[in-house]
């Protein structure tokens, strides 16, 4: 308090040091500033008062003459409309920006897509007769494991993502943000998954778990080769593989029977593992092709 | 009077601003070699010093320009020799997030998103560079009205003509007030006097940031750089002031500059000879 008072007075016999430390601590503190203001204020009527009675005073009376604060509150006077014509900032965020944060805005579309599919899957199955060959097997079932791989890949590849270079450039890029696509991913499909899979009476587990090894393989795979093609491959092999025998054959095959669940499992876990162990790949440009 | 009736006041300087820098030049490559695609080296064998200035890289087409600028934004690893980035040692498997967040990027294709305002696009930006999310508003705003689309900055961006889509690029590209800022031909799309200002600011940042701007358009270089680099098949072809470019060009050089007539000296090589592209 005296330091502030002897600083808005002038003092010249304040040292050089103290004058630093005070000029320091007033940034940061806004106590000391209303106390500094408040002291400007008080010496400054007692100046006036003072002014009133004597009628020559020397400037270097009281450091801080009357016309010194008459010029800082012009300036003031003068500044105040233009910082109320000034439009503060907007404080609203429409949700396309928030939602950006865990999507880009190119995915939506892709999702809406990935949910129609689920729902026309469960019309079939529902219907049931509606598909020829179809018999006994649950088209959701089917489905489910590339579903959410069509998603990460349309969150993550350059011919769907405008701003993918700006995005790899980036310090939150890599195995983080990866992973927050990939959850936001996820939450969209697999609630609509689950719905479907309680209309058709499929275990949980039994398209839960090929859906995730599903989704690691991807990045497991798109850390390598670009998650984009990591996706167009394993959707290919899958149709090749798993959904044309089926089809064919009329009967769910080994692979989604509740049988063939440690399998998934294992391939989920080492999914994940290759993830975590090629983290840096996903901040470089490889991944996105 | 309102003296400290303001919500925040910004410090002088912060204990960062006068810490002494651990490193002699911004940007140091020795020996660098980078990969464009599978085969090719697109930078091969550079031997680079870069400190605080406007650094116009200038070179031919298929130089290997666009490929250095990746390199130095850290989104292409280099294939072998050394790369420093303010001291950090850059390759390997690093996220190297530290260094990504003093470091701005303009690539040669700005990719945007359309329905964004420049407003969201520049927060989201900054955002995604982790600047501070209490300093976010502040700092877009600034990036925002230093390229002079502080009217425009609540239009959409697919609003928006190609030149003021360039400014925003420019403006994503400081928001993080970056020590080593890398514009890959920030001048394509503007018109001259967007152009003209576009100089002063490169001039203005330049004073206390390592700016490298690729160019193909040797006057930009003239006006606006402190140091030119000219690159030709992925190595150092000659680094100077422009003055100096100037005057290893003589009259029986082509070009219609000092300039141009230096640049097409010092690229005649023997695989360049004249009327071939």
């Amino acid at each position: 308090m005296r330091m502030i008072d002897g600083y808005a007075r002038g003092d010249t016999d304040m040292a050089t040091d103290e004058v630093w430390a005070l000029e320091a601590h007033l940034e940061g503190c806004r106590v000391c500033r209303d106390r500094l203001s408040a002291a400007v204020m008080a010496q400054a009527t007692a100046a006036a008062a003072q002014a009133s009675g004597v009628a020559v005073r020397g400037p270097d009376d009281t450091g801080w003459g009357p016309d010194v604060t008459a010029l800082v509150d012009t300036v003031w006077s003068g500044l105040e409309p233009q910082l109320a014509a000034i439009v503060p900032t907007p404080r609203r965020r429409r949700w396309t920006a928030r939602l950006s944060r865990w999507l880009t805005p190119t995915v939506v579309p892709w999702l809406a897509m990935v949910a129609s599919v689920t729902l026309l899957a469960l019309l079939l199955d529902l219907v049931d007769t509606g598909y020829p060959g179809s018999g006994e097997v649950s088209l959701v079932l089917l489905l489910a494991p590339v579903l959410p791989v069509l998603g990460v890949a349309a969150s993550w590849s350059r011919g769907l993502d405008p701003a993918y270079e700006l995005t790899a450039s980036a310090p939150r890029a890599g195995l983080y943000l990866v992973l927050r696509r990939t959850a936001s991913v996820l939450v969209v499909v697999v609630p609509v998954l689950s719905v479907s899979g309680w209309a058709t009476g499929v275990t949980a587990a039994q398209w839960l778990l090929p859906c995730l090894a599903f989704t690691s393989a991807t990045l497991a795979l798109g850390g390598v080769v670009g998650v984009h093609r990591a996706a167009v491959a394993l959707v290919t092999v899958w149709a090749g593989v798993i959904v044309a025998p089926t089809l064919a054959t009329s009967r769910t095959t080994f692979a989604l029977q509740t049988d063939g669940l440690p399998a998934w499992g294992l391939i989920l876990a080492l999914g994940i593992g290759v993830v975590i162990a090629r983290r840096g790949a996903y901040s470089v440009l490889g991944a996105h092709r | 009077m309102t003296i400290g009736k303001d919500h925040h006041m910004m410090p002088a300087f912060s204990a960062a601003d006068i810490a002494p820098t651990p490193y002699a030049w911004e940007i140091r490559a020795a020996g660098l070699k980078v990969r464009a695609g599978r085969k090719r080296m697109a930078v091969d064998g550079l031997d680079l010093s870069l400190g605080t200035g406007v650094h116009g890289l200038l070179g031919p087409n298929g130089a290997g320009k666009t490929t250095l600028i990746r390199a130095l934004a850290t989104v292409l690893r280099p294939a072998e020799g050394t790369l420093e980035l303010l001291g950090e040692s850059v390759g390997g498997r690093g996220e190297h997030r530290a260094l990504r967040r003093r470091i701005g990027y303009l690539p040669q294709e700005f990719g945007y998103y359309k329905r964004f305002t420049v407003r969201e696009f520049v927060e989201y930006m900054a955002w995604l560079k982790e600047v501070p999310k209490a300093d976010i508003p502040a700092a877009v705003q600034r990036a925002v009205e230093r390229v002079g689309l502080a009217d425009r900055a609540d239009e959409r961006m697919k609003a928006l003509s190609g030149g003021m889509v360039r400014r925003v690029g420019i403006a994503q590209a400081i928001v993080n007030d970056p020590t080593i800022l890398l514009l890959d031909e920030p001048t394509v799309g503007l018109d001259p006097a967007q152009r003209l200002r576009f100089r002063e600011l490169l001039l203005e940042l330049g004073t206390d940031t390592c700016v490298v701007v690729s160019t193909h358009l040797v006057e930009d270089v003239a006006a606006a750089c402190t140091d030119v680099v000219l690159f030709a098949e992925g190595r150092l072809v000659f680094q100077g002031t422009p003055d100096e470019l100037a005057a290893a060009g003589g009259p029986e050089h082509v070009g219609d500059s000092p300039l141009e007539r230096g640049y097409s000296a010092l690229l005649k090589g023997p695989e360049q000879g004249r009327g071939t592209w």
